[in-house]
């Protein structure tokens, strides 16, 4: 009846999952009495949970980002804390299946549920706005990538209380990942997250394709697109190529698990190098899929921050198409030491340094940017500047480890985790965590508290230093990654600098959840307000609207005449709003709770099939093939705002501009 | 964007773009076709990692072949039919073809699980081999695929009897179905060459 599911899969035994539990239950109740208690319950469902609208959309997938990256960080610090300590005759405090399921856990949620989710609140907020839309291409599809990725996340921590995670690192390589060797659902709950969350990021990836082809605003020709919109671009051509082989990947493995095939087993036949090659040629491009957008919150950054145009805006649009095409060329030196032959090394070597040429017209594109502009350094400008310095240095050790001979010697060690740590905390989470203080007043009305986020980058900056170079230095000394336990003294006083370095990241979260609440508390100070929807002197469309902008983002579509439209429009004199109209009426999609459906049957069939309960799996199946059809069979999906609205709404913002102009 | 059950307002057009649903689900589709090429690419890999187990050349049978072809063929040109069909409005003969389309397609499905059933019954199920997990996932993916269509087959019938006209939402159904079951087709011309035909030589 419960498949392999029984009382036994709950880890009672286990005291530090049984004190997170009760502290989830705890703070999860708190949660929902608050809701409950204020009576928010159909406000929630049918103005967010239900919503379409990509704005409200962009909150939820960065809400999600922030409790992914709690979560991530948790098992973070319980990693260098049992490093600290697991020393000679020490075994420090997490046994060895346990730190392996923490380790594997880690680098999956950082990567597909901060990172990704992050990255897609960003492209939801801003592509649309940057581009003069009133929507994305498919609005009810970005509603149901949420739900998807969503529920694929609360998979992954359902494992931590019902059952086990994977214990085979955060690509589960086979055979080790074969039931063989993991017989345990721990693998089974990886791979049923991946592939539900895989569902959402590749419609997101469509969708974003669609709407940044087909949505432009009239006179927005390519080269007059904002750069942080072509990094979405790309970044979408890249999901859409690299995830289905992820797919295959994936699924293959699941059929080896499930129905005893050979494809990556010892017996039979199988090749575990045919993964290596599927699961990296997903795997590489997916960190240009990250760190692209990131550079492109850097370019509208540093051209706002500066008072000047981007430099190079032509460059930094073909440097970011070459980083593309070059991604898919390079995967095999994440395991150069596995026999390919010293010519197929070499091929893939040098592609790999070429990508470092790119990477630099970049950061010279951006200090050219700052160079004699007037830098007001803001929030902003210290996450953009600390990202220039740390990703060079995580760049050029990733050019080291290039080298294929360089790379025999540093393969799998911590050499590796603190190069790609490098890039991934340097470039990928700087560079969102600045979007997220650029963009803030735009979603929300007011601006964070910028001392607080100050603070927070140095305890970042700073720790990320002390946690990563150490790692360098283990590395060389031949310390390979996901160690339990070791014995060399002469690693021990490295480990407690890192440790040291993994408290100063914590006091940085704690900060940055200081600003939030800082800025949540002071959002109705003067100074605070975003009145105008143009608090830094911005380039692009997003500033031309009001903050927060109206649901339907553009009353009257802008016309765009110049790269930076709306900086062009501000020194022109051009009402880019053409204010006062005449307005008419606008077509929006209806919210839907067809995605929370899909998603919460999508869930129900992942759970069921990681137990084996194929009753369960069969009515998720079945929930989410009807809820598909009745969703196309319903013709009440659209609406429209009346004009009449449209002016009402429109002129109460004219009367704020005008009121702030004559302060 | 369904326009039929909504005013046409001015102003509205001002802002109207050409649907972008057929142009997403092409789009959608090629995502798709990676999936097929990365299943082809492991069958490439794989295809003569017997285990001791039997070969393709053993295995296939090229008459039972040749009609599931044949069969699958001849849907994509009656869904031709449905599409001129719709495009002249004309419901009933619209239902029609998509039901000539659907018994086709069914009879396909039928005749590829027959044959799977065959092989597994003689001992070579896709458990046997490298080449066998590697055979099967890829033609089943591909019949997979046209069970899905058929689905959606049922599906638009149903949402269209006892309409009159055939409104932009729906075409739009009809068109992004038109361009499924035509890939399907393309795919299924590059298993029956590259893993059947290869395999007999």
């Amino acid at each position: 009846m419960l498949g392999r599911l029984s009382f036994s899969a709950i880890p009672v035994d286990v005291p530090i999952l049984v004190g997170t539990f009760l502290g989830a239950a705890i703070a999860g109740l708190a949660v929902l009495g608050l809701i409950t208690y204020y009576g928010k319950w159909g406000y929630l469902w049918k103005e967010w949970l239900t919503s379409v609208d990509h704005k409200r959309l962009a909150v939820m997938y960065i809400v999600l980002a922030l409790v992914a990256l709690f979560r991530g960080f948790a098992d973070a610090i319980m990693m260098r804390t049992q490093l600290a300590l697991a020393y000679a005759g020490n075994p420090g405090y997490l046994p060895p299946h346990h730190y392996d399921q923490i380790f594997s856990a880690h680098g999956t949620i950082m990567i597909f549920f901060l990172a990704m989710a992050f990255m897609t609140g960003l492209f939801n907020f801003v592509v649309p706005l940057q581009i003069g839309a009133r929507d994305v291409a498919f609005p009810f599809l970005n509603n149901l990538s949420f739900w998807m990725t969503a529920i694929a996340f609360v998979l992954v921590n359902v494992s931590l209380f019902i059952g086990e995670f994977s214990q085979c690192g955060w690509l589960a390589y086979p055979p080790l990942s074969e039931s063989q060797f993991s017989p345990g659902v721990g693998v089974d709950y990886y791979i049923w997250a991946i592939q539900l969350s895989g569902v959402g990021t590749l419609l997101t990836g469509v969708n974003f394709f669609v709407t940044i082809v087909k949505m432009r605003a009239p006179g927005m020709t390519w080269m007059k697109m904002p750069v942080f919109t072509w990094t979405a671009f790309c970044s979408s051509i890249l999901i859409m190529v690299s995830f289905p082989v992820l797919t295959v990947a994936v699924a293959l493995l699941g059929l080896d698990r499930y129905f005893g095939m050979h494809f990556f087993t010892n017996d039979g036949g199988g090749n575990q190098m045919l993964y290596l090659s599927l699961i990296w040629s997903w795997g590489h491009p997916e960190v240009y899929i990250l760190v692209i957008p990131a550079f492109g919150v850097f370019s509208e950054v540093v051209p706002a921050f500066s008072g000047k145009p981007l430099f190079g805006y032509g460059t930094m649009v073909y440097a970011t198409c070459s980083i593309m095409v070059l991604s898919f060329v390079v995967w095999v030196h994440h395991f150069f030491t596995m026999g390919a032959g010293p010519d197929v090394n070499a091929f893939f070597g040098i592609a790999t340094m070429i990508i470092s040429i790119p990477t630099g017209v970049k950061l010279f594109n951006w200090m050219f940017t700052m160079y004699k502009g007037r830098v007001q350094f803001h929030a902003c400008m210290y996450w953009a500047v600390g990202f220039m310095v740390t990703f060079t240095i995580g760049g050029m050790t990733g050019v080291m480890m290039a080298i294929p001979g360089a790379d025999f010697v540093l393969h799998n060690s911590l050499f590796l985790i603190a190069h790609f740590h490098n890039v991934i905390i340097g470039g990928v989470y700087f560079g969102y965590i600045c979007g997220m203080n650029f963009w803030f007043p735009k979603v929300m009305g007011f601006k964070m508290n910028e001392a607080w986020g100050i603070r927070a980058f140095w305890f970042w900056f700073v720790g990320f230093y002390f946690a990563f170079v150490p790692l360098y230095v283990l590395g060389f000394d031949g310390m390979t990654r996901r160690m339990n336990h070791y014995d060399n003294p002469e690693w021990h006083i490295w480990l407690l600098i890192a440790e040291v370095g993994a408290v100063l990241i914590l006091f940085g979260i704690v900060c940055q959840l200081t600003q939030l609440y800082v800025t949540i508390r002071d959002r109705n100070l003067p100074a605070n307000r975003d009145v105008t929807g143009d608090p830094w002197n911005g380039r692009a469309l997003e500033w031309s609207t009001s903050s927060p902008p109206p649901p339907y983002n553009f009353a009257i579509v802008p016309h765009v005449h110049e790269l930076d439209a709306f900086m062009h429009d501000k020194e022109n004199g051009i009402d880019t709003r053409c204010a006062g109209g005449p307005y008419a009426p606008i077509h929006m999609p209806k919210n839907t709770a067809a995605g929370f459906l899909i998603g919460a049957f999508s869930f129900i069939f992942g759970f069921a099939a990681v137990w084996y309960i194929w009753w369960l799996a069969a009515i998720g199946l079945i929930g989410v093939i009807g809820t598909v059809i009745a969703r196309s069979a319903n013709k009440d999906i659209d609406y429209y705002i009346p004009a009449d609205e449209v002016a009402r709404i429109e002129n109460e913002h004219s009367r704020k501009l005008m009121a702030q102009a004559a302060e | 964007m369904a326009h039929d059950t909504t005013v046409q307002t001015a102003g509205h057009d001002e802002h109207h773009h050409e649907s972008p649903v057929v142009f997403g689900f092409w789009v959608y589709l090629m995502t798709d076709c990676i999936i097929f090429g990365s299943l082809f690419a492991v069958f490439a890999v794989l295809r003569n990692q017997f285990n001791g187990g039997p070969s393709g050349h053993e295995l296939f049978e090229l008459s039972g072949l040749g009609l599931e072809t044949a069969l699958l063929l001849v849907s994509s040109i009656t869904y031709g039919f449905g599409m001129i069909a719709a495009h002249k409005n004309e419901i009933s003969k619209v239902i029609m073809w998509l039901g000539v389309t659907f018994l086709l397609g069914l009879g396909f499905v039928g005749l590829e699980l027959n044959e799977f059933a065959h092989m597994i019954h003689e001992g070579a199920g896709p458990d046997r081999s490298a080449f066998l997990s590697a055979f099967f996932t890829l033609v089943s993916t591909h019949g997979l695929h046209v069970t899905c269509g058929l689905i959606w087959i049922v599906t638009l019938i149903v949402q269209m009897m006892g309409t009159t006209e055939i409104p932009e939402r729906m075409m739009n159904k009809l068109t992004c179905l038109s361009l499924f079951w035509h890939f399907l087709d393309i795919v299924w011309i590059c298993v029956f060459t590259y893993v059947y035909l290869a395999s007999m030589i």
